[in-house]
Protein backbone atom coordinates (compact mmCIF):
# COMPACT_ATOMS: atom_id res chain seq x y z
CA UNK A 1 0.00 0.00 0.00
CA UNK A 2 1.12 3.53 -0.73
CA UNK A 3 0.83 6.27 1.90
CA UNK A 4 -2.23 8.40 1.14
CA UNK A 5 -0.28 11.64 1.18
CA UNK A 6 1.94 10.45 -1.69
CA UNK A 7 -1.10 9.54 -3.76
CA UNK A 8 -2.62 12.94 -2.99
CA UNK A 9 0.62 14.68 -3.97
CA UNK A 10 0.81 12.70 -7.22
CA UNK A 11 -2.79 13.68 -8.09
CA UNK A 12 -2.06 17.31 -7.34
CA UNK A 13 1.08 17.28 -9.49
CA UNK A 14 -0.81 15.52 -12.28
CA UNK A 15 -3.56 18.13 -12.12
CA UNK A 16 -0.98 20.89 -12.61
CA UNK A 17 1.23 19.04 -15.10
CA UNK A 18 -1.49 18.09 -17.58
CA UNK A 19 -2.68 21.65 -18.39
CA UNK A 20 0.92 22.89 -18.46
CA UNK A 21 1.78 20.17 -20.97
CA UNK A 22 -1.36 21.06 -22.94
CA UNK A 23 -0.27 24.69 -22.93
CA UNK A 24 3.14 23.85 -24.33
CA UNK A 25 1.61 21.45 -26.88
CA UNK A 26 -1.01 24.03 -27.88
CA UNK A 27 -3.92 21.82 -26.83
CA UNK A 28 -6.39 24.30 -25.29
CA UNK A 29 -9.21 21.75 -25.29
CA UNK A 30 -7.24 19.56 -22.86
CA UNK A 31 -6.93 22.58 -20.56
CA UNK A 32 -10.70 23.01 -20.76
CA UNK A 33 -11.14 19.34 -19.86
CA UNK A 34 -8.86 19.81 -16.84
CA UNK A 35 -10.86 22.89 -15.88
CA UNK A 36 -14.11 20.93 -16.10
CA UNK A 37 -12.58 18.18 -13.94
CA UNK A 38 -11.39 20.76 -11.38
CA UNK A 39 -14.87 22.30 -11.14
CA UNK A 40 -16.63 18.94 -10.82
CA UNK A 41 -14.04 17.97 -8.21
CA UNK A 42 -14.81 21.21 -6.34
CA UNK A 43 -18.53 20.39 -6.34
CA UNK A 44 -17.80 16.86 -5.19
CA UNK A 45 -15.46 18.10 -2.43
CA UNK A 46 -18.44 20.09 -1.20
CA UNK A 47 -20.68 17.03 -1.24
CA UNK A 48 -17.94 14.89 0.31
CA UNK A 49 -18.06 17.02 3.48
CA UNK A 50 -21.74 16.16 3.92
CA UNK A 51 -21.65 12.62 2.54
CA UNK A 52 -18.17 11.41 3.34
CA UNK A 53 -17.79 12.76 6.86
CA UNK A 54 -21.40 13.34 7.88
CA UNK A 55 -22.94 10.35 6.08
CA UNK A 56 -25.61 12.56 4.49
CA UNK A 57 -26.52 10.97 1.17
CA UNK A 58 -27.93 14.06 -0.50
CA UNK A 59 -29.60 13.46 -3.83
CA UNK A 60 -30.32 17.17 -4.08
CA UNK A 61 -26.89 18.78 -4.14
CA UNK A 62 -27.57 19.93 -7.68
CA UNK A 63 -29.75 22.58 -6.01
CA UNK A 64 -26.62 24.36 -4.78
CA UNK A 65 -24.75 23.76 -8.03
CA UNK A 66 -27.71 25.25 -9.92
CA UNK A 67 -28.10 28.16 -7.52
CA UNK A 68 -24.43 29.03 -7.98
CA UNK A 69 -24.89 28.76 -11.72
CA UNK A 70 -28.01 30.92 -11.80
CA UNK A 71 -26.43 33.48 -9.46
CA UNK A 72 -23.74 33.90 -12.07
CA UNK A 73 -26.18 33.75 -14.99
CA UNK A 74 -28.63 36.30 -13.61
CA UNK A 75 -26.02 38.81 -12.45
CA UNK A 76 -24.07 38.56 -15.72
CA UNK A 77 -27.26 38.67 -17.82
CA UNK A 78 -28.33 41.98 -16.28
CA UNK A 79 -24.84 43.37 -16.66
CA UNK A 80 -24.57 42.40 -20.33
CA UNK A 81 -28.07 43.62 -21.23
CA UNK A 82 -27.75 46.79 -19.13
CA UNK A 83 -31.11 45.99 -17.56
CA UNK A 84 -31.56 46.58 -13.84
CA UNK A 85 -32.14 43.63 -11.54
CA UNK A 86 -35.06 44.57 -9.28
CA UNK A 87 -35.07 42.96 -5.87
CA UNK A 88 -38.03 44.57 -4.13
CA UNK A 89 -36.94 48.09 -3.18
CA UNK A 90 -33.36 47.34 -4.22
CA UNK A 91 -32.10 47.63 -7.75
CA UNK A 92 -28.72 46.57 -9.15
CA UNK A 93 -27.19 46.64 -12.58
CA UNK A 94 -25.79 43.11 -12.22
CA UNK A 95 -22.08 42.42 -12.42
CA UNK A 96 -19.42 40.76 -14.52
CA UNK A 97 -17.00 40.52 -11.61
CA UNK A 98 -16.21 36.92 -10.69
CA UNK A 99 -15.35 37.59 -7.01
CA UNK A 100 -18.66 39.42 -6.49
CA UNK A 101 -20.57 36.64 -8.25
CA UNK A 102 -18.81 34.03 -6.11
CA UNK A 103 -19.79 35.81 -2.90
CA UNK A 104 -23.42 35.94 -4.04
CA UNK A 105 -23.33 32.28 -5.17
CA UNK A 106 -21.80 31.12 -1.89
CA UNK A 107 -24.19 33.14 0.31
CA UNK A 108 -27.32 32.06 -1.60
CA UNK A 109 -26.23 28.41 -1.66
CA UNK A 110 -25.40 28.49 2.05
CA UNK A 111 -28.78 30.01 2.89
CA UNK A 112 -30.57 27.44 0.75
CA UNK A 113 -28.56 24.65 2.37
CA UNK A 114 -29.50 25.98 5.79
CA UNK A 115 -33.24 25.97 4.99
CA UNK A 116 -33.15 22.62 3.16
CA UNK A 117 -30.94 21.13 5.88
CA UNK A 118 -33.24 22.31 8.68
CA UNK A 119 -36.13 20.45 7.06
CA UNK A 120 -34.29 17.44 5.62
CA UNK A 121 -32.18 16.62 8.66
CA UNK A 122 -35.29 15.81 10.64
CA UNK A 123 -35.25 12.62 8.60
CA UNK A 124 -32.55 10.07 7.94
CA UNK A 125 -31.72 7.20 5.60
CA UNK A 126 -33.94 6.76 2.59
CA UNK A 127 -36.27 9.57 3.72
CA UNK A 128 -33.37 12.01 3.74
CA UNK A 129 -32.46 10.90 0.22
CA UNK A 130 -36.06 11.37 -0.93
CA UNK A 131 -36.57 14.78 0.66
CA UNK A 132 -33.34 16.16 -0.81
CA UNK A 133 -34.36 14.71 -4.18
CA UNK A 134 -37.74 16.44 -3.81
CA UNK A 135 -36.04 19.79 -3.18
CA UNK A 136 -33.88 19.23 -6.24
CA UNK A 137 -36.92 18.56 -8.41
CA UNK A 138 -38.68 21.66 -7.04
CA UNK A 139 -35.79 23.87 -8.11
CA UNK A 140 -35.46 22.02 -11.43
CA UNK A 141 -39.09 22.58 -12.41
CA UNK A 142 -39.03 26.15 -11.13
CA UNK A 143 -36.03 26.89 -13.39
CA UNK A 144 -37.81 25.30 -16.36
CA UNK A 145 -40.78 27.57 -15.88
CA UNK A 146 -38.74 30.71 -15.10
CA UNK A 147 -39.22 32.40 -18.48
CA UNK A 148 -37.46 35.62 -17.48
CA UNK A 149 -34.16 33.74 -17.41
CA UNK A 150 -34.55 31.43 -20.36
CA UNK A 151 -36.84 28.80 -18.89
CA UNK A 152 -36.17 25.41 -20.40
CA UNK A 153 -33.69 26.84 -22.94
CA UNK A 154 -31.40 28.30 -20.30
CA UNK A 155 -29.44 31.51 -20.40
CA UNK A 156 -26.35 32.33 -22.46
CA UNK A 157 -23.65 34.71 -21.29
CA UNK A 158 -21.71 36.27 -24.15
CA UNK A 159 -18.42 36.86 -22.41
CA UNK A 160 -16.78 35.06 -19.52
CA UNK A 161 -16.82 37.15 -16.35
CA UNK A 162 -13.77 39.08 -15.25
CA UNK A 163 -11.23 38.44 -12.53
CA UNK A 164 -8.90 41.29 -11.49
CA UNK A 165 -5.47 40.94 -13.05
CA UNK A 166 -6.31 37.90 -15.20
CA UNK A 167 -7.68 37.30 -18.68
CA UNK A 168 -10.30 34.68 -17.96
CA UNK A 169 -10.78 33.95 -21.66
CA UNK A 170 -7.30 32.42 -21.76
CA UNK A 171 -7.93 28.76 -20.84
CA UNK A 172 -4.86 28.31 -18.64
CA UNK A 173 -5.71 31.41 -16.62
CA UNK A 174 -9.28 30.30 -16.04
CA UNK A 175 -7.94 26.86 -15.13
CA UNK A 176 -5.67 28.51 -12.55
CA UNK A 177 -8.72 30.16 -10.93
CA UNK A 178 -10.63 26.89 -10.71
CA UNK A 179 -7.57 24.97 -9.51
CA UNK A 180 -6.84 27.45 -6.72
CA UNK A 181 -10.53 27.32 -5.71
CA UNK A 182 -10.29 23.52 -5.60
CA UNK A 183 -7.13 23.66 -3.47
CA UNK A 184 -8.81 26.06 -1.02
CA UNK A 185 -11.85 23.78 -0.77
CA UNK A 186 -9.55 20.80 -0.15
CA UNK A 187 -7.86 22.82 2.59
CA UNK A 188 -11.28 23.49 4.17
CA UNK A 189 -12.18 19.80 3.97
CA UNK A 190 -8.84 18.76 5.47
CA UNK A 191 -9.10 21.26 8.32
CA UNK A 192 -12.70 20.23 9.03
CA UNK A 193 -11.89 16.54 9.11
CA UNK A 194 -8.88 17.08 11.34
CA UNK A 195 -10.78 19.32 13.77
CA UNK A 196 -12.89 18.41 16.81
CA UNK A 197 -15.88 19.32 14.63
CA UNK A 198 -14.87 16.68 12.06
CA UNK A 199 -14.41 14.04 14.74
CA UNK A 200 -17.80 14.85 16.28
CA UNK A 201 -19.49 14.91 12.85
CA UNK A 202 -17.96 11.55 11.97
CA UNK A 203 -19.21 10.16 15.28
CA UNK A 204 -22.66 11.67 14.67
CA UNK A 205 -22.81 9.60 11.48
CA UNK A 206 -21.98 6.41 13.40
CA UNK A 207 -23.56 6.81 16.85
CA UNK A 208 -25.75 9.91 17.16
CA UNK A 209 -27.03 8.76 20.58
CA UNK A 210 -23.46 8.83 21.93
CA UNK A 211 -22.84 12.29 20.51
CA UNK A 212 -25.96 13.53 22.29
CA UNK A 213 -24.90 11.82 25.49
CA UNK A 214 -21.66 13.82 25.56
CA UNK A 215 -23.54 17.09 25.22
CA UNK A 216 -23.34 17.75 21.48
CA UNK A 217 -26.27 18.17 19.12
CA UNK A 218 -25.85 15.75 16.16
CA UNK A 219 -28.41 17.58 14.05
CA UNK A 220 -26.64 20.91 14.51
CA UNK A 221 -23.30 19.33 13.58
CA UNK A 222 -24.84 17.87 10.43
CA UNK A 223 -26.54 21.15 9.58
CA UNK A 224 -23.27 23.08 9.79
CA UNK A 225 -21.63 20.47 7.56
CA UNK A 226 -24.54 20.63 5.12
CA UNK A 227 -24.30 24.44 4.89
CA UNK A 228 -20.52 24.40 4.30
CA UNK A 229 -21.06 21.62 1.78
CA UNK A 230 -23.78 23.55 -0.06
CA UNK A 231 -21.70 26.73 -0.14
CA UNK A 232 -18.72 24.97 -1.76
CA UNK A 233 -20.96 23.23 -4.29
CA UNK A 234 -22.58 26.60 -5.05
CA UNK A 235 -19.18 28.11 -5.81
CA UNK A 236 -18.52 25.21 -8.18
CA UNK A 237 -21.84 25.94 -9.90
CA UNK A 238 -20.84 29.56 -10.51
CA UNK A 239 -17.50 28.47 -11.99
CA UNK A 240 -19.18 25.77 -14.11
CA UNK A 241 -21.60 28.33 -15.55
CA UNK A 242 -18.65 30.59 -16.31
CA UNK A 243 -16.78 27.76 -18.00
CA UNK A 244 -19.71 27.07 -20.33
CA UNK A 245 -20.98 30.68 -20.40
CA UNK A 246 -24.36 29.09 -20.12
CA UNK A 247 -26.79 28.10 -17.39
CA UNK A 248 -29.81 25.84 -17.75
CA UNK A 249 -32.21 23.87 -15.56
CA UNK A 250 -30.05 20.75 -16.06
CA UNK A 251 -27.72 22.22 -13.44
CA UNK A 252 -30.54 21.47 -10.97
CA UNK A 253 -31.22 17.97 -12.29
CA UNK A 254 -31.18 14.88 -10.09
CA UNK A 255 -28.86 13.27 -12.62
CA UNK A 256 -26.23 15.84 -11.72
CA UNK A 257 -26.72 15.12 -8.02
CA UNK A 258 -26.28 11.44 -8.81
CA UNK A 259 -23.13 12.11 -10.83
CA UNK A 260 -21.58 13.96 -7.90
CA UNK A 261 -22.26 10.95 -5.66
CA UNK A 262 -20.78 8.64 -8.32
CA UNK A 263 -17.61 10.76 -8.51
CA UNK A 264 -17.13 10.43 -4.78
CA UNK A 265 -17.79 6.69 -4.74
CA UNK A 266 -15.33 6.11 -7.58
CA UNK A 267 -12.64 8.23 -5.92
CA UNK A 268 -13.25 7.20 -2.30
CA UNK A 269 -16.03 8.29 0.06
CA UNK A 270 -14.79 10.57 2.84
CA UNK A 271 -11.22 10.59 1.54
CA UNK A 272 -9.61 13.98 1.00
CA UNK A 273 -8.68 13.45 -2.65
CA UNK A 274 -11.47 10.97 -3.40
CA UNK A 275 -13.61 13.58 -5.21
CA UNK A 276 -10.59 14.83 -7.17
CA UNK A 277 -9.67 11.37 -8.43
CA UNK A 278 -13.32 10.61 -9.13
CA UNK A 279 -13.84 13.81 -11.12
CA UNK A 280 -10.60 13.36 -13.08
CA UNK A 281 -11.53 9.78 -13.99
CA UNK A 282 -15.08 10.79 -14.85
CA UNK A 283 -14.00 13.55 -17.23
CA UNK A 284 -11.30 11.35 -18.77
CA UNK A 285 -13.79 8.51 -19.35
CA UNK A 286 -16.40 10.93 -20.64
CA UNK A 287 -13.89 12.27 -23.15
CA UNK A 288 -12.05 9.12 -24.24
CA UNK A 289 -14.80 6.53 -23.97
CA UNK A 290 -17.35 9.07 -25.20
CA UNK A 291 -15.22 9.43 -28.33
CA UNK A 292 -15.28 5.69 -28.91
CA UNK A 293 -18.92 4.94 -28.20
CA UNK A 294 -22.05 6.84 -27.40
CA UNK A 295 -22.80 4.14 -24.80
CA UNK A 296 -19.84 5.16 -22.63
CA UNK A 297 -22.10 5.48 -19.57
CA UNK A 298 -22.57 1.70 -19.69
CA UNK A 299 -18.83 1.34 -19.10
CA UNK A 300 -18.97 3.92 -16.35
CA UNK A 301 -21.75 1.87 -14.76
CA UNK A 302 -19.61 -1.27 -14.98
CA UNK A 303 -16.69 0.52 -13.30
CA UNK A 304 -18.98 1.80 -10.57
CA UNK A 305 -20.32 -1.72 -10.06
CA UNK A 306 -16.81 -3.15 -9.72
CA UNK A 307 -15.81 -0.47 -7.23
CA UNK A 308 -18.90 -0.91 -5.09
CA UNK A 309 -18.49 -4.69 -5.10
CA UNK A 310 -14.73 -5.02 -4.72
CA UNK A 311 -13.26 -1.68 -3.64
CA UNK A 312 -15.46 0.03 -1.07
CA UNK A 313 -12.79 2.67 -0.47
CA UNK A 314 -12.81 3.66 -4.15
CA UNK A 315 -9.65 4.13 -6.18
CA UNK A 316 -7.87 5.81 -3.28
CA UNK A 317 -8.84 2.95 -0.98
CA UNK A 318 -7.41 0.46 -3.49
CA UNK A 319 -4.11 2.32 -3.54
CA UNK A 320 -3.75 3.27 0.12
CA UNK A 321 -5.98 0.97 2.19
CA UNK A 322 -8.27 2.20 4.94
CA UNK A 323 -8.42 5.84 6.00
CA UNK A 324 -6.15 6.90 8.85
CA UNK A 325 -7.33 8.32 12.18
CA UNK A 326 -8.34 11.95 12.73
CA UNK A 327 -5.68 12.56 15.36
CA UNK B 1 -32.34 16.86 51.08
CA UNK B 2 -29.24 18.91 50.47
CA UNK B 3 -27.08 15.99 49.33
CA UNK B 4 -29.51 14.86 46.65
CA UNK B 5 -27.77 15.14 43.27
CA UNK B 6 -30.38 13.57 41.00
CA UNK B 7 -34.07 13.05 41.70
CA UNK B 8 -37.20 11.93 39.91
CA UNK B 9 -40.67 12.83 41.10
CA UNK B 10 -43.75 10.96 39.94
CA UNK B 11 -42.34 9.92 36.58
CA UNK B 12 -45.00 8.31 34.47
CA UNK B 13 -44.81 7.00 30.92
CA UNK B 14 -47.28 4.91 28.98
CA UNK B 15 -46.98 3.40 25.52
CA UNK B 16 -50.58 2.84 24.49
CA UNK B 17 -52.16 0.55 27.06
CA UNK B 18 -48.78 -0.36 28.56
CA UNK B 19 -47.64 1.67 31.54
CA UNK B 20 -43.85 1.50 31.46
CA UNK B 21 -43.19 3.67 34.51
CA UNK B 22 -45.85 4.58 37.02
CA UNK B 23 -45.27 7.35 39.55
CA UNK B 24 -41.54 6.66 39.92
CA UNK B 25 -39.95 8.85 42.57
CA UNK B 26 -36.40 8.17 43.57
CA UNK B 27 -33.15 9.98 44.20
CA UNK B 28 -29.39 9.69 44.04
CA UNK B 29 -27.32 11.18 46.82
CA UNK B 30 -23.74 12.39 46.84
CA UNK B 31 -21.17 9.62 47.20
CA UNK B 32 -23.56 6.71 46.80
CA UNK B 33 -24.32 3.99 44.33
CA UNK B 34 -28.05 3.54 44.03
CA UNK B 35 -28.95 0.41 42.08
CA UNK B 36 -32.24 -0.05 40.26
CA UNK B 37 -33.07 -3.69 39.72
CA UNK B 38 -36.07 -5.48 38.34
CA UNK B 39 -37.15 -8.17 35.90
CA UNK B 40 -37.06 -7.68 32.13
CA UNK B 41 -39.84 -5.35 31.05
CA UNK B 42 -40.03 -3.68 34.47
CA UNK B 43 -39.44 -0.25 32.93
CA UNK B 44 -35.76 0.25 33.76
CA UNK B 45 -34.76 1.36 30.26
CA UNK B 46 -37.77 3.68 30.07
CA UNK B 47 -36.76 5.18 33.39
CA UNK B 48 -33.21 5.79 32.15
CA UNK B 49 -34.61 7.29 28.95
CA UNK B 50 -36.69 9.73 30.96
CA UNK B 51 -33.81 10.65 33.27
CA UNK B 52 -31.24 11.14 30.51
CA UNK B 53 -33.59 12.55 27.88
CA UNK B 54 -34.87 10.91 24.75
CA UNK B 55 -38.13 9.75 26.34
CA UNK B 56 -40.54 12.51 27.35
CA UNK B 57 -42.48 11.58 30.50
CA UNK B 58 -46.27 11.88 30.48
CA UNK B 59 -46.06 13.28 34.01
CA UNK B 60 -43.46 13.97 36.66
CA UNK B 61 -40.12 15.71 36.70
CA UNK B 62 -36.39 15.10 36.76
CA UNK B 63 -34.09 17.28 38.85
CA UNK B 64 -30.34 17.53 38.65
CA UNK B 65 -28.71 19.42 41.53
CA UNK B 66 -32.09 20.92 42.34
CA UNK B 67 -32.64 22.19 38.80
CA UNK B 68 -35.64 20.94 36.83
CA UNK B 69 -34.16 19.37 33.68
CA UNK B 70 -37.33 17.62 32.48
CA UNK B 71 -37.70 19.90 29.47
CA UNK B 72 -34.02 19.73 28.48
CA UNK B 73 -32.71 17.65 25.59
CA UNK B 74 -30.29 14.77 26.10
CA UNK B 75 -27.37 16.97 25.08
CA UNK B 76 -28.43 19.76 27.44
CA UNK B 77 -28.73 17.30 30.33
CA UNK B 78 -25.25 15.99 29.53
CA UNK B 79 -23.92 19.56 29.61
CA UNK B 80 -25.74 20.07 32.91
CA UNK B 81 -23.72 17.20 34.38
CA UNK B 82 -25.35 13.88 33.57
CA UNK B 83 -22.93 11.21 32.33
CA UNK B 84 -24.46 8.02 31.01
CA UNK B 85 -23.33 4.67 29.69
CA UNK B 86 -25.40 2.49 27.39
CA UNK B 87 -26.57 -1.09 27.81
CA UNK B 88 -25.33 -1.88 24.30
CA UNK B 89 -22.03 -0.11 23.74
CA UNK B 90 -22.67 3.07 21.75
CA UNK B 91 -19.21 3.73 20.39
CA UNK B 92 -17.88 4.96 17.07
CA UNK B 93 -16.65 1.59 15.85
CA UNK B 94 -14.68 2.95 12.89
CA UNK B 95 -12.72 5.30 15.15
CA UNK B 96 -9.84 4.62 17.48
CA UNK B 97 -10.17 4.29 21.24
CA UNK B 98 -8.54 7.70 21.69
CA UNK B 99 -10.95 9.30 19.22
CA UNK B 100 -13.89 7.89 21.15
CA UNK B 101 -12.75 9.44 24.42
CA UNK B 102 -11.77 12.63 22.63
CA UNK B 103 -15.41 12.88 21.59
CA UNK B 104 -16.37 12.99 25.25
CA UNK B 105 -13.70 15.58 25.92
CA UNK B 106 -14.98 17.68 23.00
CA UNK B 107 -18.49 17.49 24.43
CA UNK B 108 -17.25 18.49 27.86
CA UNK B 109 -15.15 21.39 26.64
CA UNK B 110 -16.97 22.46 23.51
CA UNK B 111 -17.54 26.05 22.75
CA UNK B 112 -18.66 26.98 19.24
CA UNK B 113 -15.27 28.39 18.20
CA UNK B 114 -13.31 25.61 19.81
CA UNK B 115 -14.93 22.95 17.64
CA UNK B 116 -13.07 24.32 14.64
CA UNK B 117 -9.69 24.63 16.31
CA UNK B 118 -7.17 21.88 16.82
CA UNK B 119 -6.92 19.12 19.40
CA UNK B 120 -5.18 21.17 22.04
CA UNK B 121 -3.46 19.91 25.17
CA UNK B 122 -6.57 20.24 27.35
CA UNK B 123 -8.61 17.92 25.13
CA UNK B 124 -5.78 15.41 24.78
CA UNK B 125 -4.94 15.31 28.48
CA UNK B 126 -8.59 14.96 29.53
CA UNK B 127 -9.01 12.05 27.09
CA UNK B 128 -5.77 10.38 28.10
CA UNK B 129 -6.59 10.69 31.81
CA UNK B 130 -9.88 8.88 31.21
CA UNK B 131 -8.09 6.09 29.33
CA UNK B 132 -5.56 5.75 32.13
CA UNK B 133 -8.38 5.45 34.67
CA UNK B 134 -9.95 2.49 32.89
CA UNK B 135 -6.65 0.94 31.81
CA UNK B 136 -7.00 1.34 28.06
CA UNK B 137 -3.94 3.48 27.36
CA UNK B 138 -2.12 0.61 25.66
CA UNK B 139 -4.89 0.24 23.07
CA UNK B 140 -5.56 3.95 22.52
CA UNK B 141 -4.65 3.70 18.81
CA UNK B 142 -6.73 0.54 18.26
CA UNK B 143 -9.90 0.74 16.25
CA UNK B 144 -12.89 0.38 18.50
CA UNK B 145 -14.24 -2.43 16.31
CA UNK B 146 -11.12 -4.47 17.13
CA UNK B 147 -11.62 -4.26 20.91
CA UNK B 148 -12.91 -7.14 23.01
CA UNK B 149 -16.39 -6.82 24.49
CA UNK B 150 -14.93 -6.16 27.93
CA UNK B 151 -12.71 -3.38 26.61
CA UNK B 152 -15.71 -1.79 24.92
CA UNK B 153 -17.56 -1.76 28.25
CA UNK B 154 -14.55 -0.08 29.83
CA UNK B 155 -14.43 2.43 26.99
CA UNK B 156 -18.13 3.22 27.56
CA UNK B 157 -17.26 4.26 31.10
CA UNK B 158 -14.16 6.15 29.94
CA UNK B 159 -16.22 8.30 27.57
CA UNK B 160 -18.61 9.18 30.40
CA UNK B 161 -15.62 9.95 32.63
CA UNK B 162 -14.31 12.61 30.24
CA UNK B 163 -17.44 14.64 30.97
CA UNK B 164 -16.52 14.87 34.66
CA UNK B 165 -20.26 14.55 35.37
CA UNK B 166 -22.13 15.46 38.54
CA UNK B 167 -23.95 12.10 38.38
CA UNK B 168 -23.51 8.90 36.42
CA UNK B 169 -26.41 6.91 35.02
CA UNK B 170 -25.13 3.49 34.03
CA UNK B 171 -27.21 1.00 32.11
CA UNK B 172 -25.92 -2.50 32.79
CA UNK B 173 -22.18 -1.80 32.68
CA UNK B 174 -21.54 -5.52 33.44
CA UNK B 175 -23.64 -6.71 30.48
CA UNK B 176 -21.84 -9.51 28.65
CA UNK B 177 -18.79 -9.45 30.91
CA UNK B 178 -17.40 -12.70 32.26
CA UNK B 179 -16.69 -13.28 35.94
CA UNK B 180 -13.26 -11.64 35.79
CA UNK B 181 -14.46 -8.69 33.75
CA UNK B 182 -17.38 -8.17 36.08
CA UNK B 183 -15.07 -8.25 39.10
CA UNK B 184 -12.73 -5.70 37.54
CA UNK B 185 -15.60 -3.40 36.61
CA UNK B 186 -17.10 -3.75 40.10
CA UNK B 187 -13.81 -2.65 41.65
CA UNK B 188 -13.58 0.27 39.27
CA UNK B 189 -17.13 1.52 39.90
CA UNK B 190 -16.58 1.19 43.62
CA UNK B 191 -13.76 3.72 43.36
CA UNK B 192 -15.77 5.99 41.11
CA UNK B 193 -18.53 6.82 43.60
CA UNK B 194 -16.33 9.35 45.39
CA UNK B 195 -16.17 11.43 42.19
CA UNK B 196 -19.84 11.33 41.34
CA UNK B 197 -22.74 9.20 42.57
CA UNK B 198 -23.93 6.41 40.30
CA UNK B 199 -27.48 5.40 39.43
CA UNK B 200 -26.83 1.82 38.43
CA UNK B 201 -29.24 -0.33 36.46
CA UNK B 202 -27.85 -3.84 36.58
CA UNK B 203 -28.87 -7.49 36.32
CA UNK B 204 -25.67 -8.88 37.84
CA UNK B 205 -26.84 -9.35 41.43
CA UNK B 206 -23.35 -10.11 42.77
CA UNK B 207 -22.18 -6.75 41.47
CA UNK B 208 -25.28 -4.97 42.76
CA UNK B 209 -24.95 -6.43 46.25
CA UNK B 210 -21.24 -5.65 46.30
CA UNK B 211 -21.63 -2.06 45.14
CA UNK B 212 -24.99 -0.61 46.09
CA UNK B 213 -25.56 1.62 49.08
CA UNK B 214 -29.27 1.54 48.29
CA UNK B 215 -31.35 -0.56 45.97
CA UNK B 216 -34.71 0.23 44.40
CA UNK B 217 -36.76 -2.59 42.94
CA UNK B 218 -38.83 -1.77 39.90
CA UNK B 219 -41.65 -4.14 38.99
CA UNK B 220 -44.26 -3.42 36.32
CA UNK B 221 -43.19 0.21 36.24
CA UNK B 222 -43.55 0.83 39.98
CA UNK B 223 -40.90 0.96 42.67
CA UNK B 224 -41.99 -1.75 45.09
CA UNK B 225 -39.15 -1.35 47.57
CA UNK B 226 -36.15 0.85 48.32
CA UNK B 227 -33.59 0.09 50.97
CA UNK B 228 -30.12 -1.07 51.84
CA UNK B 229 -28.77 -4.33 50.49
CA UNK B 230 -29.80 -6.20 53.65
CA UNK B 231 -33.27 -4.70 53.68
CA UNK B 232 -33.81 -5.65 50.05
CA UNK B 233 -32.43 -9.16 50.57
CA UNK B 234 -34.84 -9.68 53.48
CA UNK B 235 -37.87 -8.17 51.82
CA UNK B 236 -40.42 -10.95 51.12
CA UNK B 237 -42.11 -8.74 48.55
CA UNK B 238 -38.89 -8.37 46.58
CA UNK B 239 -38.15 -12.09 46.86
CA UNK B 240 -41.55 -12.86 45.45
CA UNK B 241 -41.42 -10.31 42.70
CA UNK B 242 -37.83 -10.62 41.50
CA UNK B 243 -35.02 -12.12 43.52
CA UNK B 244 -36.45 -15.51 44.41
CA UNK B 245 -33.83 -17.66 46.12
CA UNK B 246 -30.80 -15.78 44.74
CA UNK B 247 -30.86 -13.34 47.64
Amino acid sequence: MIAERYVNLAVLIGFIALPLWALSADEPFTITLATRAAILALAAVGLNIALGIGGLVSLGHAVFFGLGGYAMGILAFHAQTFSPLELGPLSTAGTKSMPVIWVVAVVISALAAWVIGLLSLRTSGVYFIMITLAFGQMFFYFAISWGAYGGEDGLSIYLRNAFPGLNTLVPIQFFAITFVSLCLALLVQWRLRASPFGLALNAARQVPQRVEAVGLNPMRLKLVAFVISGAITGLAGALFADLNRFVSPTMFSWQLSGELIILIIIGGVGRLFGPVIGAALFVALEHWLGGLTEFWLVWLGAILLLIVLFARGGVIGLLTGKAGPHV
Amino acid sequence: MSDVVLATQGLKKSFGALTATDDVSTDLRAGEIHAVIGPNGAGKSTLIGQICGGIVPDAGRVELLGRDVTALSTAERARAGLGRTFQISALAMEDSVLENVLLGAIGAMSRAGRLFGGFDGDLQSRAERALERVGLVDVSATRCADLSHGQRRQLEVAVALTLAPKAFVMDEPMAGLGADGSKTMTGFLDGLRSEAPILLVEHDMDAVFALADRISVLVYGRIVATGTVDEIRRSPEVRDAYLGDTA
